[in-house]
């Protein structure tokens, strides 16, 4: 018979991670680079968002973007038209990106010249909140056809999410969306999110929201 | 598919703790997870079977997981209550502030290593 030993490993699954993500963002600090994590599910307006943000901000910071997808790159060529340097990272059939794989698409990067990285993670609700990425700060998409009681459904993701955008507000009549239902339950997962609602589509809101992104930047690397 | 993300990470993580512990291999994995930890058994042991065929480590591995019953702390009475059957309202006081004592645990506790 075979000798069996007991090990205890007593820590967390995502310690690892966790452990990963803290380095990531000392790291990005030193190197004045601001990181954003950009979550959402498939089809809530991560790429449009982008470009929305790209446009408004690219004469103040100079934007790196990472598309992680599990396949293909079309986002990559979609935002490689708008002024910002743009790499396509890809999962390899994962649902999320980790603090090390997003170290790794920094690297392809290449981020000397970059102020503000901003990472398009893989379109899911689920996984990637579970996930710290290294990012400094964390934003969600809600777009309307998806419902008011996603923060009911999905709760890990709003408590994670530093800024909530709720976005495609132009078809809100079209849709059962109750704006003022949805802001109480994100703010039940979490009281400090900020919530801006958008319109990538028209620009509506798009102010707001690259004014909160570009103070957030700046103060970051105020405090470098 | 949330889920085979998070063996794959159990297993990296487990085969770094056996190259410092010069192992063979791993014949049982004992896991820790809270009742909210937004991972589901059933889909976890399902993601493991299929798992421990692409890592030599793991080829005998078992998959035993403890579950950690969800509780909630009311700061409004200080009294406790399970978080699955009342949700984030306090059933003793109706007050909202509360927050999760425990039940979003994952851990991984112990192997079993020959």
């Amino acid at each position: 018979m075979r000798e069996v030993r007991v090990l205890e490993i007593k820590q967390s699954v995502f310690a690892d991670n966790d452990r990963q993500a803290d380095l990531l963002r000392q790291d990005l600090k030193e190197k004045g680079v601001f990181l954003l994590n950009l979550m959402s599910s498939p089809g809530a307006g991560k790429t449009t968002t982008l470009m929305r943000t790209i446009e408004a901000l690219k004469d103040t910071f100079k934007i790196g973007v990472m598309e992680a997808d599990i396949d293909s790159d079309v986002d990559a060529q979609t935002i490689s038209g708008a002024g910002a340097k743009v790499i396509q990272l890809h999962t390899g059939g994962m649902c999320h990106l980790d603090a090390e794989m997003t170290r790794q698409g920094l690297a392809g990067l290449q981020t000397d010249d970059v102020e503000l990285a901003i990472l398009e993670n893989v379109g899911n609700l689920v996984c990637p909140a579970e996930f710290d990425t290294g990012a400094v700060k964390n934003a969600m998409i809600l777009s309307v056809p998806e419902g008011d009681d996603k923060p009911l459904k999905y709760p890990l993701m709003f408590t994670i999410c530093d800024v909530v955008l709720i976005n495609k507000i132009d078809v809100m009549p079209y849709f059962d969306f109750d704006l003022e239902k949805c802001k109480e339950y994100i703010r039940m997962r979490n009281p400090n999110a900020k919530i801006i609602p958008i319109c990538a589509k028209t620009g509506e809101g798009i102010e707001d929201w690259s004014k909160w992104l570009g103070e957030e930047v700046r103060s970051w690397h105020m405090t470098k | 598919m949330h889920e085979l993300g998070v063996v794959f990470h159990i297993m990296d993580n487990l085969e770094k703790v056996a190259e410092e512990n010069q192992v063979k291999g791993i014949s049982k994995v004992v896991l820790e997870l809270g009742e909210v930890s937004t991972v589901i058994e059933s889909y976890l042991q399902n993601c493991w079977k299929w798992a421990i065929k692409k890592r030599e480590l793991f080829a005998q591995a078992q998959l035993i997981v403890e579950q950690l019953p969800a509780v909630t702390y009311c700061e409004g009475c200080g009294q406790t209550y399970p978080t699955v059957q009342y949700g984030k309202i306090c059933p003793h006081c109706k007050s909202p502030d509360t927050w999760l004592l425990q039940g979003n645990e994952f851990n991984i506790k112990e192997i079993e290593v020959y």
